[in-house]
């Protein structure tokens, strides 16, 4: 019987999990993840986590606790930096730290730091770092890293196809899309853009099935993870100061990708409630895209008091604004000036 | 020109110095108030942190006293702190404010911007006149704090309550009128040499208290709703190891020149808390464990809502109490927070050290 490995199904998940499951299955580990969250899921992580923390923490604490039992070793490594220059947050690099503090019974967890700040070789460090604690003999692990890599880079491949992660991740088997066929575009009625950090748009439950109330509107998705290395890299020339957060950064380059093609009807931030990367990169976006373009912009927060009720009722609204816009706009304001010229839709 | 810069406790004191030292024109922005978190609080975003909120309103109200140029400091995350100057670009921009703001860090485009930037702020470029300006305003900054950390021994042993406040009252008000480092270090010293000889009752000893958490909100007076006088006056000796001098000679000074820091919060810090995370959680956790070990009586933990590191801190430190049987307060401050509530827990939480000490000598 191979060792059972426990990937909580939070946080970094829906970025990393296909590098992760490849190199515990190549090293000869079962991975065992947790089911998507759920309402027991997250009740459960929010008695044990400080209540001033974020919801995405929360449910992590939550799936944590799901998988404890089921496994031998629970992977939860410290991801201070997934990219050059940039840190991800101060409660990433802290997370292991408050697990270990505030569970108890917990089998051992693997907290390897990964920090790529200086350079993406600390990455194979950090592998080899795991392969020790783990008992793996380091060709072994070398091995296994590529060909995680390999699995990394293809699954990034899917996700520009304008694939969403929780296409590929949270189905089962049988109803995976088939991910060769191209999307057509001409079956969507509009094109919506959703910013947001992963762990919370790709959480149905935390955002409350966000993609899939816009996707049965007809609404085509575009998210953060569509933006290459080359707009990240021409966002952060752009910037008087680059951003420190990785995902500030993806943040913003899709931004300036929205702003130079105008080519969605509409944006959604999604922001959770206490986040400090989002009070601050919400802010940058939003006055930005209200100065450069005149295309609707809504931020909904989110946190785990959010009614599903009212968020609805939010999104029905913009979504109408944005289909009355097409159809109704004349652009003639009741005061009789021109105060901004839309361009016309097609 | 006229330059302003955004408060934090007394670290005006040591900016005053610098910028008198290359003789500019500026502008203090009233000290902390509640106008200027109204300020603040209206336009920068809901859930960013108190300080941003703060200052913004400081910058503001500098603003509609004629300044035109914000100096800041820079960092370089992840504590949302580095994003400061960017946020105060935007913002100013955003609400018609026309001001520039200049950034006193390393810059993305290396040594030439640096330059360029401490030229358009000082005029000067001249290494021995920037030396010296820093020389004398670190010193100024050091000596604030041995001043502030006197009267955090003074002002729980007087014998005439409120005498350390007058003292430390008239030095605050002295100083923003005088001019030049000379002038200042005087000043500094005269209040310090009061402070000495101030009576004090002999044999007392004090509850000592340990205040930690995000520097801003514990260094600042108005934020902490004055904690050290108010504990002082309550009869407690505080102890805050995080200053702004710390802050300028650790973080600024042997960082640019690549000197070795003094990591000791670190070490104390290492079984609860692996790596830096920013801001100021690795000091939080260092320095409790450090009070714990010390046989302080109880530990203070301040930080405004939704800060990222301290929200790490305040998941770890029910360990640190737990392990060394020290009690600690968490407070959370927003613009939301009420004076009175919170007055009447740190009144609580003094009345339960004074109780857990009879109770241990009684023990004992």
């Amino acid at each position: 019987m191979p060792e059972k490995i426990g990937i909580p199904r939070g946080l970094f998940f829906y970025d990393f999990f296909p590098f992760w499951d490849t190199f515990f299955n190549e090293t000869g580990f079962e991975v065992v993840v947790s089911e998507p969250t759920n309402k027991r899921i997250m009740e459960q992580g929010l008695k044990y986590c400080p209540d001033e923390a974020c919801i995405p923490v929360k449910i992590f604490f939550g799936h944590v606790l799901e998988i404890k039992d089921n496994a031998d070793y629970i992977f939860i490594p410290r991801y201070t930096s997934v990219s050059k220059g940039e840190y991800v947050c101060p409660k990433f690099g802290g997370l292991p730290d408050m697990i270990k503090h505030l569970l108890a019974d917990l089998p051992p967890v693997i907290s390897t730091e990964i920090n790529l700040r200086s350079s993406s070789k600390q990455g194979k460090k950090a592998l080899y770092e795991i392969g020790g604690l783990l008992g793996i003999d380091e060709e072994r692990t070398r091995e296994a890293g590529c060909k995680a890599l390999r699995a990394y880079y293809e699954y990034k491949k899917i996700l520009r196809k304008g694939f969403l992660p929780l296409d590929i991740l949270d189905c089962h088997e049988e109803n995976k899309p088939n991910i060769n066929i191209k999307l057509k575009q001409s079956d969507y009625t509009m094109k919506i853009a959703v910013i947001g950090h992963s762990y919370n748009i790709y959480d149905n439950f935390a955002c409350m099935n966000l993609i899939k109330k816009l996707r049965e509107t007809g609404a085509d998705i575009y998210t953060i993870e569509m933006a290459d290395e080359e707009q990240i890299e021409n966002c952060r020339n752009k910037l008087d100061k680059k951003f420190f957060w990785y995902f500030g950064t993806r943040a913003m380059a899709s931004a300036f990708e929205i702003i130079k093609n105008k080519d969605v009807d509409g944006i959604i931030y999604v922001m959770s409630f206490g986040c400090g990367i989002d009070s601050f990169t919400a802010y940058l976006i939003e006055s930005r895209i209200r100065k450069e373009t005149n295309l609707p912009f809504v931020v909904l927060t989110i946190d785990e008091h959010s009614g599903e009720a009212g968020f609805n009722t939010r999104l029905e609204a913009f979504i109408d604004m944005i289909s009355w816009r097409r159809n109704n706009e004349d652009n003639v304001p009741a005061y009789g000036q021109h105060v901004c010229v839309c361009e016309s839709p097609t | 020109m006229k330059i302003t810069f955004p408060h934090m406790g007394n670290t005006f004191v040591c900016v005053k110095a610098l910028l008198d030292e290359f003789e500019l024109d500026y502008t203090i922005p009233p000290y902390n108030n509640k106008n200027a978190l109204e300020i603040g609080s209206r336009y920068v975003p809901e859930l960013a942190c108190l300080p941003l909120k703060i200052t913004i309103g400081n910058i503001i109200q500098a603003w509609k006293e004629g300044a035109d140029t914000v100096l800041m400091t820079g960092g370089r995350g992840p504590c949302r702190f580095g994003y400061y100057c960017e946020m105060y670009k935007q913002i100013l921009d955003d609400i018609g404010c026309k001001m520039d703001v200049i950034t006193l860090e390393w810059p993305d485009k290396g040594l030439p911007e640096l330059l360029k930037r401490v030229k358009r702020a000082a005029g000067t470029i001249n290494p021995y006149r920037i030396i010296k300006a820093v020389k004398n305003a670190t010193q100024i900054a050091i000596k604030t704090d041995e001043l502030e950390k006197l009267s955090f021994f003074t002002r729980p042993r007087e014998v005439i309550k409120g005498t350390t406040d007058k003292i430390y009252g008239k030095f605050l008000s002295d100083v923003q009128k005088a001019r030049g480092s000379r002038q200042i270090k005087n000043i500094i010293e005269s209040a310090g040499n009061q402070l000495i000889n101030v009576e004090m009752k002999k044999d007392f000893k004090p509850l000592r208290v340990g205040v930690v958490g995000e520097i801003y909100s514990i260094i600042d007076p108005f934020t902490s709703f004055n904690i050290q006088t108010r504990l002082g006056n309550m009869g407690v000796e505080v102890d805050r190891k995080v200053t702004v001098s710390n802050w300028i000679v650790e973080h600024m000074i042997k960082n640019a020149l690549h000197l070795p820091r003094n990591m000791k919060f670190a070490y104390e810090a290492k079984p609860y808390l692996e790596t830096m995370i920013g801001g100021h959680a690795q000091e939080t956790i260092g320095y409790s464990a450090l009070y714990a070990k010390q046989e302080y009586d109880g530990i203070i933990h301040i930080y405004p809502l939704s800060c990222m590191p301290e929200i790490v801190a305040k998941s770890i430190l029910p360990q640190i109490q737990k392990d060394y049987g020290i009690p600690v307060l968490s407070i959370t401050i927003d613009e939301m927070t009420g004076e009175a509530g919170y007055i009447t827990r740190l009144e609580a939480f003094i009345d339960l050290l004074y109780e857990k000490r009879l109770k241990d000598k009684s023990t004992a």
